[in-house]
């Protein structure tokens, strides 16, 4: 067995040794205990009357690690990062997971031997020397300051040999402060898989409770709470939600701000997601198409207004991703349907550079912030494949207007991290004017949102239609 | 008696209950040709006999009947079919699947029918039934005819028959050629002489001068696709020429829609006499009647369209999609003379044709003419070769199985075409690919074997494949996975050559290459002599920036120019190395493997001094300080591993290309040849620029000498003692190389000792681990290696002999799919 992941707990109170009873170690010897993916030792590397640190030294088993258990099934099952991680380094969930099981007396405050001990705060100095810590140190001593520590975070460089790479995700993490000992095992318990923001395990429901339990008496009142429980709960927005009501009591929850996927998320009136659909839909509807096609139709946003409207009777979602799909499926409730309804609607995997001979004889298509994902030199193929092959009576096409973009004041790049380019609105223009050429379409080119007298608004639409 | 059928045909037995019918299709055909309506009641209903079934019994049978006529099947119907409605279903079914419906009565008495039908006991109805179907029979058989069945056998006694198949008129399949094709004649007969001449045929004139026939001394054949009459000067001569050839044996020929239009005006019947119809009539009325009449009888006895060579070539006047191949009814001869219309009309008034070529995915290659064009251009195996002789053009010819063009110029524009000839550019999109090419279960039949791709492997490929990888014109081949030797047993060791040479020689290979393994990314470089790429083995760009691809490929054509000129090809398929590993993997490195020292390099430290102070206190903590010191060392040589394949590129300067195969080059697979010739090439390029190349260090190896293989052992010992990844072991004949029919793995590698560090972590060498590891099964690995190298030999192979794109893209979609397969990533 190998692998080590080290905590130290040291304290100055006198007689310091006190800290054996407190954590039920005796500090003359080492004890091991198995635990999640290897074993667990506690000892003490010192252990005098002025100061005494206890060690708890995790023994991570990486062979066993990697074995695939149940219910351990993601995306990244048979990726290499399984095999050669940090785990066997690294302080992390699995380290806290042996701190609740080893120092589980500890952490409740309870001491049969020093129980007014338990109860008082007392010097402590706590040290992770390799803390995987996303967000950089700045975020630890937001973290752990309000809870009266005194943070020193100094960060691992990633390889002395190339100082071009900079630092590694990880700190060293040194804590002092006058802390009951109880309070401050809780807080590492729960903060220090906050920090690395990767469990190794399902987040459940009943980590709800757990988190509950150890936030006990100072979660409440932080100032980051809705971080530390996003964190804690790995993002599953609804165990989230169902965490922060509990701590807030009546008070309403707001919703946790969701990693937007892109920049436009600071418009102040209706946001431009829900301006887009709206001209989308317009359009659509001036169009007079009853079977549409919503190509690139994601997880199924625009799916979701279009299935609401009686007036489409036949409905078609295709989208490359077979996840985005099954999610859509999921939002449309589709299974709950009734026949009727069900029968409206389609969703298929299609992929927009092939034809596809279940994508002709509609009367609309739509491609909503779809085309800036394809490469600029594929752009043809999608062409033939939509206005060549498919080619319904109308086709409503939006794209981001890049020049729009310096109203943005955090984005540099593109809007999305795939967006193969963003046009201006001379090169949609001129795009629009090739596709009619080529294929027999009128087109006319609208704003949508905020139409900016100088760089034009943020998104643009184009309105085609077949000529008969 | 003798019943003539065709061979592909869907036959409705009709006959009264207990006439015999299905005795008489148990004796004369297949058990799984027959579909009884009896036997589809019990199917759905758990009763034969059931009569309320009937409905949705007929609705099967009819399903499976069309999904056999569809795969070309013969159907026997074996139900009363006594009723007209019954036998008119029958009868659309035939002819949606363009089959030819036949009817065989089997007429017995009443009277017999009635004795065995009371001998039944599962037959409980009355006398009148069976009247009223005998009735019904009476009434119906006169009218067999009519009602579409193209024949209709009466058959008294059942046990006295003999069925002889007769073969569609189309089915050539035993002339096998080789054939020199010609496109659409249009009455030019000098351009036709001078063709024949240049094709090799030695031309029979009468004693007028004027060619009666032709004939090539190594007996090739023509084949005429038709419009060989109107516009031209000459439509009698080259009809005269043509019929000589036909009647001689040395031509086939099949008929274009102007010839059909001729013989309906020769016929009496009311045409419009245009686009050079007039003409031909004219020149006919100067041969006089008896010419004019033979000529209509030969057009007459035109099939229109021909299967030849096995079936391998398949000729028509305007083309035939595959379900139409083989078939006989209205449309499809439509379809041979006419092609498909969109029903829409273009400016110039002509009907707009609907590209079926482009969706065209059949095994057969389609010869055809009918549309003009500037040149003839393979579109997805199939080729038009009207190049508009009559207007301007050419006349021109396809030998075949060469595959070779040859043409002669028109020696004057004899007619003026509509629209312009230069602005005729029908589509002919052979790089339009469909989704269909792509997805779904797949079973991919290649010279390599038959490999199943699964739905889901497919779905996930596709996602990669539209969003990251790049343009499928491009990605023309994708490496097969390699799997590492059988595990060593050797004492701190997880490969070792040893076995690596041993699985070779139990797989029968006698000689093998080793090649040091570079530790780069593996990149295929398509350089062409303007363009190409870069990429991966998932097929995305090597590089985001173009103009870095570009520089790089400048490079590389520059270096090649010889071995272009030697190739004789405007393009090169290479398989390489590209270093260092970090151009590619930077972020994976950082991410990964350097987070995984550094985060060792943070915590050891500490880790070893509370140890030690612990010891130092008294604490029986010794064995974990002994651990965590190895465990130190251990970290500390793989950050040592990495570091090795790390160093700064800025654009170009920095990179390395370490090329070890010429894949492919113009109309040619280098897959036969063996690694000394591969290598040998790679070297001329190392040595035109040795900045760029890198040379790849090899030991040829004799599997049956155990100096060579200590030697080629001592050299991996040195390779991986200094930071090499290894080396990679492969026949040394080369990738296509065979041993007892089956393909050997094309490569295995052998991964150096401090090298798996990378892989299976720093401590992998630890014996309490190592023990572990061993237990590794390759199976999957070897199995997935082989599947992935088949297909990626037939797109080189597809892609030497012009197959079209979607055919390339189906089989290098395929390896990218089979990637998608869970496979330990370790090995």
């Amino acid at each position: 067995m190998i692998g080590s992941v080290l905590l130290t707990i040291s304290t100055t109170h006198s007689p310091a040794t006190d800290l054996g009873y407190l954590l039920v170690k005796h500090p003359a010897q080492l004890q091991s205990f198995s635990t999640t993916g290897g074993t667990a030792h506690v000892f003490y590397p010192q252990a005098t009357e002025d100061r005494c640190t206890a060690a708890l030294l995790l023994d991570v088993d990486p062979v066993e690690l990697a074995r695939p258990s149940k219910g351990q099934k993601g995306p990244d099952s048979f990726s290499l990062g399984r095999y050669v991680n940090d785990r066997p380094y690294a302080a992390s969930s699995l380290l806290t997971v042996a701190l609740g099981r080893v120092f589980r007396s500890a952490m409740k405050g309870a001491s049969k031997d020093r129980p007014e001990l338990a109860a008082t705060p007392i010097p402590l100095e706590i040290e992770v020397p390799a803390l995987p810590c996303r967000g950089g140190t700045g975020i630890v001593a937001r973290l752990f300051e309000p809870l009266g520590w005194t943070v020193e975070a100094v960060p691992v460089p990633l390889d002395p040999a190339f100082p071009e790479w900079g630092d590694a995700r990880y700190v060293q993490l040194r804590l002092t402060g006058t802390v009951r000992l109880a309070d401050a095992l809780s807080h590492l318990y729960v903060l220090l898989p906050v920090l690395d923001d990767a469990k190794h395990y399902w987040v459940s429901e009943d980590e709800v409770a757990k988190l509950l339990r150890a936030g006990d008496g100072w979660l409440a009142g932080h100032p980051d709470k809705e971080l530390i429980a996003r964190r804690y709960l790995a993002g599953r927005r609804s165990l989230v939600l169902s965490a922060l009501e509990r701590l807030q009591g009546d008070t309403a929850a707001t919703e946790p701000g969701q990693d937007e996927e892109q920049a436009e998320v600071p418009e102040r009136r209706v946001p431009l997601v829900k301006l887009r659909k709206q001209a989308v839909l317009a359009a659509l509807a001036e169009s007079g198409a009853s079977r549409v096609l919503d190509l690139g139709c994601g997880e199924g946003a625009l799916l979701l207004e279009l299935f609401a409207d009686r007036r489409y009777t036949e409905i078609v979602g295709a989208d490359v991703s077979t996840v985005s799909l099954a999610i859509a499926e999921r939002r449309l409730k589709l299974e709950r349907q009734p026949d009727r309804q069900r029968e409206r609607i389609r969703l298929i995997q299609s992929a927009l550079t092939y034809h596809d001979d279940r994508l002709t004889g509609y009367d609309a298509a739509v491609l909503m912030e779809v085309i800036e994902h394809v490469d600029e030199e594929r752009l043809p193929a999608l062409e033939r494949a939509v206005f060549g092959h498919a080619a319904p009576s109308t086709v409503v096409v939006t794209t981001p207007n890049v020049e729009y973009n310096v109203r943005y004041e955090t984005l540099c790049g593109h809007r999305h991290d795939d967006h193969r380019f963003e046009w201006t609105r001379e090169q949609f223009a001129a795009w629009t004017a090739r596709v009619c050429a080529a294929h027999g379409y009128t087109a006319e080119i609208r704003p949508v949102g905020e139409d900016d007298p100088q760089t034009g608004p943020p998104t643009q639409l184009a309105y085609f239609r077949k000529v008969a | 008696m003798k019943l003539d059928i065709p061979e592909l045909s869907l036959i409705a037995l009709v006959g009264i209950s207990g006439s015999g019918k299905s005795t008489f299709a148990r004796q004369y055909f297949k058990p799984t040709e027959v579909l009884s309506s009896d036997f589809f009641r019990g199917l759905v209903a758990d009763d034969e006999n059931d009569q309320s079934a009937t409905k949705d019994a007929f609705a099967a049978l009819h399903h499976i009947a069309g999904i056999r006529l569809r795969a070309g099947r013969r159907v026997v119907v074996d139900a009363t079919n006594v009723q007209k409605h019954a036998r008119a279903e029958l009868v659309k079914l035939a002819r949606s699947f363009d089959v030819l419906p036949v009817a065989i009565v089997i007429d017995t008495p009443e009277a017999v029918a009635w004795e065995r039908t009371q001998a039944r006991p599962d037959r409980d109805f009355g006398r009148k039934v069976l009247q009223r179907q005998a009735a019904d029979l009476r009434r119906s058989v006169r009218d067999l005819g009519r009602e579409g069945f193209r024949k209709v056998h009466i058959v008294r006694e059942p046990g006295d028959v003999t069925i002889s198949y007769e073969k569609a008129w189309n089915d050539r399949r035993d002339v096998t050629g080789p054939f020199d094709i010609i496109g659409d004649v249009h009455g030019c007969r000098a351009e036709l002489e001078t063709l024949l001449v240049r094709l090799g045929y030695v031309i029979e004139r009468d004693d007028q001068g004027r060619p009666v026939s032709a004939a090539h001394p190594e007996g090739r054949q023509a084949v005429f696709v038709g419009d060989l009459v109107d516009r031209g000067p000459d439509s009698p001569g080259v009809l005269r020429l043509v019929m000589g050839m036909t009647g001689a044996g040395t031509a086939l020929c099949v008929p274009g829609n102007h010839e059909q239009k001729l013989l309906r005006k020769l016929r009496g019947r009311k045409v419009s006499v245009t686009h050079g119809l007039a003409e031909t009539l004219e020149q006919l009325e100067r041969e006089g009647p008896a010419f004019t009449e033979t000529a209509a009888a030969w057009i007459d006895g035109l099939v229109s369209h021909l299967r030849l060579d096995g079936g391998r070539l398949v000729v028509a006047h305007a083309g035939l999609k595959e379900e139409y191949q083989g078939r006989a009814s209205g449309r499809v001869r439509d379809f041979c003379l006419y092609g498909e219309s969109t029903g829409e009309t273009d400016e110039y008034g002509l009907p707009v044709r609907y590209p079926w070529a482009r969706d065209y995915r059949g095994d057969a290659m389609v010869v055809y003419g009918h549309v003009p064009s500037p040149k003839a251009e393979w579109v997805n195996n199939t080729i038009c070769l009207d190049t508009g002789c009559v207007f301007g053009g050419e006349l021109t010819a396809l030998r075949y199985p060469e595959k070779e063009l040859v043409s002669v110029p028109a020696e004057r524009v004899h007619y003026e075409p509509v629209k312009p000839l230069a602005e005729i550019a029908p589509e002919r999109d052979g790089a339009t690919l469909s989704i269909s090419d792509v997805t779904g279960r797949r079973h991919i039949k290649t010279a390599y074997g038959t490999v199943l791709v699964d739905a889901e492997s497919s779905a996930a490929a596709l996602e990669v494949m539209s969003r990251f990888a790049i343009d499928p014109r491009q990605l023309l081949w994708l490496p097969p996975t390699m799997s590492p030797p059988s595990t060593s047993r050797q004492e701190g060791y997880l490969e070792y050559p040893a076995e690596a040479f041993a699985d070779y020689r139990s797989a029968g290979v006698s000689t093998v290459v080793c090649e040091e393994k570079h530790m780069g990314s593996r990149a295929v470089v398509l350089v062409r002599e303007e363009g190409g790429a870069v990429y991966t083995r998932t097929g995305r760009p090597f590089f985001s920036d173009p103009a870095t691809t570009e520089a790089l490929l400048e490079r590389v054509r520059t270096a090649a120019r010889p071995l272009f000129a030697k190739l004789e090809t405007s393009w090169l398929l290479l398989d390489c190395e590209l270093l260092p590993w970090s151009a590619k993997a930077g972020s994976l490195i950082r991410s990964q493997y350097a987070s995984v020292g550094a985060a060792a390099r943070a915590a050891l430290p500490g880790v070893l001094s509370a140890v030690d102070s612990a010891v130092a206190r008294g604490v029986d903590a010794g064995g974990l300080a002994g651990r965590f010191k190895e465990r130190a060392a251990n970290a500390e040589a793989f950050t040592a591993a990495y570091r090795q394949y790390c160093w700064p590129v800025d654009g170009l300067d920095g990179v390395q290309l370490a090329p070890f195969m010429v894949l492919a080059s113009e109309g040619a697979s280098h897959a036969g040849r063996d690694h000394g010739w591969h290598l040998a090439q790679c070297d001329t390029l190392v040595a035109a620029d040795p900045e760029l190349f890198r040379a790849t260090g090899r030991r040829v190896v004799d599997l049956s000498s155990a100096e060579d293989e200590a030697e080629a052992t001592r050299w991996w010992l040195e390779l991986t003692g200094s930071g090499g990844e290894g080396m990679v072991i492969k026949p040394y004949e080369g990738l296509a190389h065979r041993v007892r029919g089956q393909l050997a793995q094309p490569g295995i590698k052998c991964r150096g000792r401090e090298y798996l560090r990378i892989i299976y972590g720093p401590d992998y060498t630890m014996p309490e681990h190592l023990d572990r590891l061993r237990d590794r099964g390759l199976s999957r690995k070897r199995s997935l290696a082989l599947r992935e190298h088949g297909l990626g030999l037939a797109a080189l192979d597809a892609l030497a002999s012009g197959e079209p794109l979607w055919r390339v893209h189906e089989l290098v979609f395929a390896i990218l799919a089979l990637e998608s397969e869970p496979v330990d990533p370790r090995l």
